[in-house]
């Protein structure tokens, strides 16, 4: 049978087409060395160097990686804290409602996140800075990661803990020795996803965000409402380059660490 | 020499290590243990022995501490062990998923409750080498839990119960997993460590065999009660019911009406009309026409296509199945009166040499003592 019919290939070009012909066209322009987005003048690295000499992207460049390790960190340590205790409390009144609650920011309107917390910063009184803008991402990567890891924790299996508190420790060491080894994974892939949500996320941080702070989407946002420049194009393409690399990378481990497992128990069936 | 025969629960003397008192636990409306008194001592090897949902993994998870009663109390070596919670307990558990920590080495497992309590390093790393040679994993310290076999896990499993040299071990089906060789080879296993180490320790399983093979007493549990507590030989020898009887082994009980028999000091039992009565001797007492069992062991009716002579029972019937297990055959006949009835026999012959086959008729003989009399 041949695999690859015509229809077969026109389908999978027009897929491909659809989801990176955009950025191929920003890749390539990127590196035109007209200052006119959309006229094509040569082969160029200037606005790379240009990119570099910006302040203010650099900035908010900055700004936006604190606010994303800052509010991933607190994100995944709350969002772990309610996977937990969701799980292995068992049935108690509410716990539908309490479920329910946690992941109901995942379908929560972006705008509507984001007008509340302004509200609520209001309220209280904070000024508008890195901190607001982490409280907020905070907020909102807590589901995604209680998401993720209470996945992994509905399949773990519950007699590790017995073991652990059989063997002489206390429900904290036997969580810190046992669970929390085990569920790492989990927990770490619930820590990048929060991390990119921070990274990306325009709306709520734009809301949340003061004049004393700006993170590199608003930057961007409000740079090509002036319009497209080279410079914009550059950026995009390191963010681009810096995810592809991060993306590969992560698979790569997982993937050597799940053939590592496979040999293993290979081996350990050979050795019955 | 004459060897003392191992059993304190008859000398009234002896302290029980555990004890239950009028304990129930209830699970929402569901009785798990209902009203159990029991005594274990020390050094034994106890069998919960049960079919599903009888209550036997409750009261080791009640004696582990991951379960309360709700009602009574459960006592080790003396101390009530209310409020008292898993990790603070003279407790350990073999699991029987094994539980193993995928994240650490065999090693490490093993010296994982030793670390817990602060033991001294070159104590601790003599206690888990130690504890390496008994279960004879030594080549395997190093390795985690996924790279060796399931035979060795159970090992690991149980030299990590073992380290903190409890007082008490449960084991929780422990050789579930195990296919049936390798089970064999561990239960004999099992009882050379519970030997060599003096530890108490109690097994739940729901497979008889098991039960039988390890145990210094076995206790047949159903919906929450203790139906019989015995040696192994007596718990098949002399059931107290029929629901022991029926699940220890394979039986053939046959319901009827008891009379005193004027000679012997047995009963005669009518079972089916127009048949000739059974005999069979008990020291329980029925008073005349009261209902009864006999609880018959098949390999205890001879079977013989002769009539046998002088049998204080004996009956005739067809065969209708034979299932050649090799080592034995059972036989099923079939009884004048459409009863069937399983008779067992050791295949000291080759079987081309054996002459009994189906439709034949044959006749079935058992002794006065071979049934016992029980009252349901």
């Amino acid at each position: 049978m041949r695999r690859f019919t015509w229809f077969n290939a026109t389908s999978l070009t027009l897929g491909f087409v659809f989801l990176y012909l955009p950025m191929v066209i920003l890749v390539i322009y990127s590196f035109n060395a007209s200052k006119l987005v959309t006229v094509w003048a040569g082969f160029s690295t200037r606005w790379y160097g240009e990119l570099l000499g910006n302040q203010a992207f650099l900035d908010a460049a900055w700004v936006t990686l604190k606010v994303a390790v800052a509010s991933s960190t607190l994100a995944t340590v709350l969002g772990t804290m309610a996977a937990y205790v969701l799980v292995r409390s068992g049935r108690f009144a509410g716990r539908t409602l309490f479920s329910g609650m946690i992941y109901a920011p995942l379908v929560m309107p972006e705008v509507i996140t984001g007008l509340s917390l302004l509200l609520l910063f209001i309220g209280i009184g904070l000024d508008r800075g890195v901190l607001t803008i982490i409280l907020a991402h905070t907020t909102f990567a807590m589901c995604y990661v209680s998401v993720v890891v209470s996945s992994r924790l509905v399949s773990f299996d519950r007699s590790l803990e017995e073991a652990a508190l059989d063997l002489g420790c206390t429900p904290f060491t036997a969580f810190r020795l046992v669970t929390l080894p085990i569920i790492a994974p989990a927990v770490v892939s619930g820590w990048l996803l929060a991390f990119t949500l921070s990274l990306d996320d325009l709306v709520i941080a734009s809301f949340t965000a003061g004049p004393s702070a700006t993170t590199l989407p608003i930057k961007i946002f409000s740079a090509v409402r002036l319009g497209v420049s080279p410079e914009i194009n550059a950026l995009s393409t390191l963010m681009i380059a810096i995810v592809t690399v991060g993306v590969i990378t992560a698979s790569l481990i997982s993937k050597r660490a799940s053939l590592a497992q496979q040999r293993d128990a290979q081996a350990a069936a050979r050795a019955q | 020499m004459a060897q003392t025969v191992f059993a304190p629960w008859d000398n009234p003397d002896e302290k029980p290590l555990i004890q239950f008192k009028n304990v129930t636990k209830r699970f929402g409306d569901f009785t798990a243990i209902d009203n159990l008194t029991q005594d274990i001592y020390t050094r034994e090897f106890f069998a919960l022995l049960g079919p599903s949902g009888c209550g036997k993994t409750t009261m080791m998870r009640m004696l582990a501490g991951f379960e309360n009663p709700s009602e009574g109390q459960i006592l080790i070596a003396g101390q009530d062990m209310a409020g008292v919670p898993p990790n603070k307990r003279p407790v350990n558990m073999m699991f029987q998923s094994y539980a193993l920590f995928p994240h650490l080495s065999v090693w490490d497992n093993i010296a994982f409750g030793l670390r817990r309590e602060g033991a001294e390093k070159t104590q601790l790393a003599a206690r888990v080498e130690q504890m390496l040679k008994l279960t004879r994993l030594e080549r395997f310290a190093r390795r985690k839990p996924h790279q060796i076999s399931g035979g060795q896990r159970q090992r690991v499993a149980l030299a990590r119960s073992l380290a903190k040299a409890p007082k008490l071990l449960l084991l929780d089906e422990p050789l579930g997993a195990l296919d049936k060789k390798l089970r064999q080879d561990t239960q004999f296993e099992l009882m050379d460590i519970q030997e060599k180490t003096g530890t108490t320790f109690v097994i739940v399983t729901h497979d008889q065999e098991e039960a039988m093979t390890v145990a210094s007493r076995v206790a047949v549990m159903d919906e929450g009660r203790i139906m019989q507590v015995a040696t192994p030989a007596v718990i098949y020898e002399q059931p107290n019911s029929v629901y022991v009887a029926d699940f220890i082994g394979d039986v053939n009980i046959i319901e009827g009406a008891a009379t005193p028999h004027p000679q012997a000091d047995g009963y005669s039992v009518a079972w089916a009309e127009g048949q000739p009565q059974f005999h069979a001797k008990t020291n329980r007492s029925f008073a005349p026409g009261q209902k009864c069992f006999l609880a018959l062991r098949p390999e205890k009716v001879a079977i013989s296509a002769e009539p046998p002579e002088e049998a204080a029972n004996r009956i005739q019937g067809k065969i209708i199945d034979i299932a050649y297990l090799g080592n034995i055959s059972t036989y099923h006949v079939r009884l004048p009166n459409g009863t069937m009835m399983k008779a067992q026999t050791a295949n000291t012959r080759r079987l081309s040499r054996r002459s009994l086959t189906w439709e034949d008729a044959v006749w079935l003989s058992w002794t006065d003592t071979a049934a016992a009399v029980l009252e349901g």
